[in-house]
């Protein structure tokens, strides 16, 4: 018998590290050659490695939430023959079907079987023991008395719970660990004081989230501007083309029109689609309108980039922000589709309430906020008419935007969205 | 008519009664305990009264007496020993002593707890209202919680009522004179524990059994060793056989077997010991309306019967009849009483039988776990190859295992031997606890101990018995 190692491959451009997010695979266990063996984060995207080999695991190179260095040492593993040494894996990502077009040369090498694509939740955490009954029916579960107390105390069933121990014996940490993961299945019956506290580690995406906004709150001078917008015809142009009900569009909501509209907008201030480098102290003015459309998936805030907006029509960039969310949501984006925007829109959909403050999506330097539309009643030529207005949050990085011109680019965005036909209008 | 008002009123001061009362007490609660003393006993019911305790003084006096006389004749270790002889009614006041001293003892604990006594025939009148006959006159109790707790009570036979040579466990226990013969009716654990002892304070004892052996509640495994005893001790053991009345003089009894003639054995005290019965009359329970079970009073794994707020433990509720079912249930009902979420929830109880030798068990025999369908090994070691059952000239019985065969969970545990009885606490905590075989064969025994046998008994179900 002789050992492998398994390196961390190289799993993207100028990737020099990445996060395990999970193991699929334990110390003794046999893996067959091409067996998926860790999940590793990079800039948002999990990447699974496959073994180039097979062999039995002897070891594991780090710990889930662990970061590992291209090149570091992933699984060792025994493997037949005398040979010893290293070899690479391929990485493999998670990656939904990439636009046809500009597709670039197929890779001469067979075809790898189709990625099994993982949903980002399993690659959290997991921080409670799984629910539902983990024993045959009718048969008693083991515990000790003072276990069994402490369940009833909580209301626990402790059918429910899985033992760890010999013979499925359920002990203290078995249940503390129920009571953390699933506290949803303690019976309501009575109510009692519950002091547990639960230490979580924050790992894979939410960790690069919550890294990102700090980053971008302590580096970014952040002011928000909010503006009131009135959305009437745009509503009434909405319904109108949703009302064509053809199955081959997707259903319009605000976002594309204000994709449009920021597109307009942005050709008039373009340092609003711009890349602050505050190192270099350079401001990449972009042509190409990338936006970033916040997006709230199971495993956290993604954000999908629908490129070159400005090459887009309306139905088009509809259907590009459905299919990317969707993508983010079953976790199947890939890396390109998480990365690369230069102005950003955030939206709460119903939720979006009277006034947020978003955060800017370091390095862009813009970010429109869309908050929830109602009808209100507005003063227009000495009376109230009912008109339906909406607010826009917007942030900007006061390092290279000036309040004057973030206003400015504001009242720009309301009168086209006021008056959606300018928004397509040539020479407008 | 004096009235008091409680939070809880216990009925009936036995061991699941004055637990109740003790732990009610402790938390909080204001407790009045009912308790009508009597012919069966006061202050900590049968168990002290006229069951456990005094049965066990007069089953250590005849051992000791029956040691005595062995040793005087037979020498086993150099030991001379005179003519050893019996003062009997010694005996007796000295049992009374030590029951005197226990029921006083739980007087003062219930006194120390403040749990008020109400001394009196005690009868429900609804669920919440108790009259209790006191000697100064009527008293009413009011509670918001009931507890019934009024115990269990000999049986008596159609063909042999209790009075005159036919005596119950109760009478049997408060005998001044050992009788020169006794014929024990019913061979369960306390028809054996009282005919032997007092066939080893001299009576020529017979016991008659319905069933086809001795002790039918325990496996033959187990009965087969007291069985030699009985016969060593001279006992005549008559199985399949039934007591059918009392000769015309009286001074014998009728057996019918099957396949053969009725034949009368001479007595001159018959101990019926064919079991026992819940006390369901004279309390009022009739009025309470409660769903029964049988002749027991239906109650749910809380220890709560059909009427809200009215709990009952111990024998009332069933079998096993046994004190420390009694007292964990009383735990049980007194916690849930202020307001914390318990049930009765024993992995199991353990039952012991103080023939000779004794017998313990815990958990499921093994033709108890093969009825479940269960894949199981089971293994048993003899007290012979146990050098402190040898040091102790007890090499008796064994120490058997069972568990089952995917995971080595402990189902059962149980053995006969001498002095078995204490090791009752090792077999329940390990069944508490959930252990696996494994368990029993990782910790330490004390050497030289009986309990060694159980470590070796879980070796050998494992097959890595190291002394056989």
């Amino acid at each position: 018998m002789g050992l492998r190692i398994v390196k961390l491959p190289d799993v993207g451009e100028g990737v020099a590290e990445a996060e395990l997010v999970e193991w699929h695979v334990a110390v003794g266990q046999s893996v067959l050659e091409d067996q998926i063996l860790a999940a590793v984060m990079t800039d948002k995207a999990t990447v699974e490695i496959p073994s180039p080999v097979a062999g039995t695991v002897v070891a594991l190179g780090a710990e889930v939430g662990g970061v590992l260095a291209v090149g570091a040492e992933l699984v060792r593993l025994e493997v037949a023959g005398e040979s010893s040494g290293e070899v690479a894996a391929t990485p493999r990502e998670a990656a939904a079907p990439a636009p046809k077009a500009e597709k670039p040369a197929a890779p001469a090498v067979p075809a790898t079987p189709a990625a099994t694509t993982r949903l980002p939740s399993t690659a959290l955490p997991t921080t409670g023991a799984p629910i539902g009954p983990p024993r045959p029916a009718g048969e008693k579960p083991i515990a000790s008395p003072a276990v069994r107390r402490r369940a009833r105390d909580a209301g626990v069933d402790l059918r429910q719970v899985r033992g760890t121990g010999p013979a499925g014996r359920i002990g203290h940490d078995d249940l503390d660990a129920f009571l953390r993961g699933a506290s949803a299945a303690v019976s309501s019956r009575a109510r009692v004081a519950n002091t547990a506290v639960e230490t979580v580690k924050i790992v894979g995406l939410r960790r690069r989230i919550a890294r990102k906004m700090a980053e971008s709150k302590r580096r970014v001078a952040h002011f928000s501007y909010v503006e009131e917008v009135d959305v009437t015809a745009l509503e009434e142009l909405r319904a109108r083309l949703n009302a064509a009900n053809r199955p081959d569009r997707a259903r319009l909501t605000l976002i594309p029109f204000l994709m449009q509209a920021l597109v307009r907008a942005v050709a008039d201030f373009p340092e609003m689609n711009a890349l602050y480098d505050d190192e270099a102290e350079t401001l990449e003015r972009h042509a190409g309108v990338h936006i970033g459309i916040a997006t709230q998936t199971p495993a956290g805030l993604m954000v999908p980039v629908v490129r070159h907006c400005e090459a887009r029509g309306l139905w088009d960039c509809a259907a590009e922000v459905l299919r990317l969310a969707e993508a983010a949501r079953e976790g199947k984006a890939s890396r390109d589709e998480l990365t690369g925007s230069t102005i950003t829109i955030t939206s709460l959909g119903p939720l979006g309430g009277i006034v947020t403050t978003p955060v800017v999506n370091r390095p862009e330097v813009a970010i429109i906020g869309v908050n929830r539309h109602a009808v209100r009643p507005v003063w227009q030529e000495g009376r109230f008419v009912p008109r339906t207005m909406m607010n826009l949050s917007s942030s900007f990085d006061h390092r290279v935007i000036d309040g004057y011109v973030a206003a400015r680019f504001v009242q720009r965005l309301k009168a086209l969205l006021e008056s959606p036909a300018t928004i397509f209008i040539e020479e407008a | 008519m004096a009235e008091i008002a409680a939070r809880v009123l216990v009925l009936g001061g036995g061991p699941g009664g004055y637990v109740t009362a003790i732990r009610a007490a402790q938390l909080g609660l204001d407790v009045v305990l009912v308790e009508r003393g009597g012919r069966d006993g006061g202050l900590g019911g049968t168990c002290l009264n006229v069951g456990c305790i005094p049965s066990k003084a007069i089953i250590h006096a005849a051992d000791a007496y029956a040691r005595a006389l062995e040793h005087a004749g037979d020498a086993p270790f150099g030991l001379r020993v005179g003519a050893p002889t019996m003062e009997f009614a010694r005996t007796v006041e000295w049992k009374d002593g030590i029951v005197g001293r226990l029921t006083g003892g739980v007087g003062a604990l219930l006194k120390r707890h403040k749990v008020k006594i109400v001394q009196g025939n005690g009868e429900m009148l609804d669920g919440k209202t108790c009259r209790v006959e006191t000697d100064t006159g009527p008293q009413t109790v009011r509670a918001g919680h009931v507890v019934l707790a009024t115990g269990s009570m000999p049986a008596s036979l159609p063909a042999l009522p209790f009075g005159g040579r036919v005596m119950s466990s109760t009478e049997a226990l408060s005998l001044q004179e050992v009788p020169g013969r006794l014929v024990v009716i019913g061979a369960g654990y306390i028809g054996l524990e009282l005919g032997t002892a007092f066939a080893k304070l001299g009576s020529k004892v017979t016991v008659i059994e319905a069933e086809e052996r001795i002790l039918p509640a325990y496996d033959a495994e187990l009965s087969r060793p007291v069985l030699r005893r009985l016969q060593a001790l001279g006992v005549e053991v008559l199985t399949q056989a039934r007591a059918s009345g009392l000769s015309d003089a009286g001074d014998a009894v009728l057996v019918a077997r099957e396949g053969a003639a009725t034949r009368s054995v001479p007595a001159d005290r018959v101990l019926v010991a064919t079991g026992r019965r819940a006390r369901t009359a004279g309390f009022g329970l009739e009025r309470l309306d409660l769903t029964m079970n049988g002749g027991f009073v239906a109650i749910d794994e809380r220890c709560a019967t059909s009427m809200l707020d009215v709990w009952a433990v111990g024998d009332l509720t069933g079998e096993p009849m046994l004190a420390h079912r009694a007292m964990a249930q009383g735990v049980a009902v007194a916690e849930q009483i202020a307001g914390h979420r318990r049930v009765f929830d024993a992995a199991t109880i353990p039952a012991v039988c103080f023939t000779d030798p004794e017998i313990v068990t815990v958990g499921q025999s093994p033709d108890e776990a093969r009825a479940t369908g269960r894949e199981i090994r089971t293994a048993q070691f003899p007290f012979q190859a146990n050098g402190r059952a040898l040091t102790l000239g007890a090499e008796e019985g064994f120490v058997r295992v069972t568990a089952r065969s995917d995971n080595h969970l402990i189902l059962g545990i149980a053995a006969v031997g001498a002095g078995v009885s204490e090791l009752a606490a090792a077999f329940g905590l390990a069944l508490e606890m959930g252990a696996r075989l494994e368990d029993i064969a990782g910790t330490i025994h004390a050497h030289p101990t009986l309990g060694e046998a159980f470590h070796e008994a879980s070796l050998r179900t494992l097959g890595e018995a190291l002394h056989i």
